[in-house]
């Protein structure tokens, strides 16, 4: 099966761009994911995610690019509920709650009176990999340019405010502009991997392989390192397994996500009360 | 005068709830100082507004010279909870590492102070430990740690023999008179009758600065500051 899905790529320039695609969400996703698992904010990125509709459902009345309409609604819904928890210490999660609905009410108010047919409302929602643009890629290779470069430049201060942003603060560390930035990087993500899985499982792909990374490392460089393995595992594999049964791509990526995480996480638990039986053996007086 | 800490006047209430009030409180470079007080007596606040993450509305605060912003660098905090989850994927010694944050040099530099701040805080042993693996006492190095690691003038810990057991307390006292001998100490701690055998001076708050004692504190002291409900145990070494 994956070696007639490897002929296929080798023929089809569309599974070459999947392939392409999918691999470029991994990198982003490994990245602010690893951020967004560790500073428990993964609802927070689905309500940036879902408010996304607004400015795609107005781009496609206007008759402007979509994905402009996503970048800009992901950002200033980041900026929004970053500032307005950091410095009102707001009800983030009803905020949250807020953004997402309202968001995609707008977005579909917007859809359905836009003359004509409106097939890329499935699109913007679950995605479709198979039909990413040559020049979408490029793009999303200058997204994972900009999230790269400023992950790394600015490594030490990201882990200093999702470690401990009291502590960050008293050491003098910008912690508002640095909060801002990370959601900000965590908006651009989204826009990034709706292209791939659309904008209801981005959350999905965000969280599943940072989380599952979490399990068998122990620091932030480590874990993203492993979760973009993972995730390029994760896309590359879901895009051959729904090849032959023509399943739809996004959500067979994400269900075997979702079942690698679970697996690990049972796995986990087993191995730890393995070792936690072991460790009081070994302990207990031996008998003569 | 030769004051790392002056505090004129100073007046800080939440809503209409005062907390504290008229607060004047001088300490000498290279002091060891004890706050002690009942539970929602300011102690927290008062730390909060020497750290610079209250403003408050009456009075003037100079730390070092400057206003406690400022100055923030130039301290070591030692919190009482650690304010982070103990599934966070980091490593002693990395997690120490950031307080060295806001000062400049070359990571080669900050490594090495890493090390020295481990040792000095006994806790040289779990540099490699991952954060989440420590009991509450090693946690509690580690914190000390991270606080010494700036080279911090001043040295702020937030009831640091709370989560520990008696016997360690001595310890954790020793220790800091050791580092006492190159820094000014300030200490928040409910535990009178341990802490005052350490410490050059206590200042008691329940609102107000209730003592100064520079000796030891008898049993009216206690009384005005916690009121009747306290129990006199005889304490025999």
């Amino acid at each position: 099966m994956f070696t007639e899905f490897l002929t296929a790529v080798a023929e089809h320039a569309f599974l070459q761009a999947a392939l392409a695609g999918g691999l470029l969400a991994s990198i982003a996703c490994g990245l602010l994911g690893s951020l967004v698992v560790v500073n428990r904010i993964a609802f927070l990125a689905g309500g940036i995610a879902h408010s996304v509709l607004a400015g795609m459902g107005a781009a496609h009345y206007f008759g402007f690019s979509p994905l402009l309409g996503a970048l800009a609604t992901a950002l200033a819904a980041a900026l929004l509920i970053g500032w307005t928890r950091l410095r009102y210490a707001a009800r983030e999660d009803t905020l949250v709650g807020a953004f997402w609905a309202v968001g995609m009410a707008v977005g579909l108010l917007f859809i359905s009176k836009t003359p004509g047919y409106s097939s890329d409302l499935m699109s913007y929602l679950f995605g479709n990999i198979l039909l990413i643009p040559a020049q979408s890629l490029w793009l999303m290779a200058a997204i994972d340019l900009v999230l790269i470069a400023l992950i790394t430049v600015f490594y030490r201060p990201f882990l200093a405010i999702s470690f401990d942003m009291e502590h960050a603060a008293l050491r003098g560390v910008p912690v508002m502009a640095f909060y801002l930035l990370m959601l900000c990087l965590v908006a651009l993500t989204v826009v990034l991997v709706i292209q791939v899985v659309g904008l209801i499982l981005v959350i999905a792909l965000l969280t599943l392989p940072a989380a599952t990374a979490g399990h068998y490392v122990h620091s932030l460089r480590q874990m993203m390192l492993l979760s973009v393995l993972l995730g390029s595992g994760f896309t590359t594999a879901g895009l051959a397994l729904s090849f032959g049964p023509d399943l739809p791509a996004g959500p067979t990526i994400i269900v075997l996500a979702g079942a690698v995480y679970l697996l690990s996480t049972v796995i986990r638990a087993w191995a730890l009360k393995t070792r936690a039986a072991k460790t009081v053996n070994d302990s207990l007086p031996v008998n003569p | 005068m030769n004051a790392v800490i002056d505090m004129q006047g100073v007046g800080f209430a939440y809503g209409l709830q005062p907390v504290l009030q008229d607060i004047d409180l001088q300490v000498s470079k290279g002091e060891f100082l004890a706050v002690v007080g009942p539970n929602a007596g300011g102690k927290s606040t008062l730390l909060k507004v020497l750290l610079g993450q209250l403003q408050p509305q009456y009075g003037q605060v100079r730390v070092l010279g400057a206003t406690p912003r400022k100055a923030r660098r130039a301290i070591g905090y030692v919190p009482q909870y650690p304010n982070f989850s103990r599934d966070f994927p980091i490593s002693v010694s990395e997690a120490v590492a950031l307080g060295a944050l806001g000062r400049s040099g070359a990571r080669r530099n900050i490594q090495a102070g890493v090390y020295r701040a481990l040792q000095e805080a006994e806790a040289l042993d779990l540099a490699d430990r991952p954060i989440g693996s420590l009991s509450g006492g090693q946690l509690q190095r580690v914190l000390l740690a991270r606080g010494l690691v700036a080279e911090p003038e001043i040295l702020i810990l937030d009831e640091p023999t709370a989560n520990i057991d008696q016997r360690a307390e001595g310890d954790i006292f020793d220790r800091l008179k050791r580092l006492n001998r190159r820094m000014t100490l300030i200490v928040v701690s409910h535990d009178i009758a341990f802490i005052s055998s350490y410490v050059d001076r206590v200042a008691c708050l329940n609102r107000t600065l209730i003592c100064h004692a520079t000796s030891a504190i008898n049993s009216a002291v206690i009384h005005q500051l916690y009121g009747d409900h306290i129990h006199a145990v005889a304490h025999v070494h």
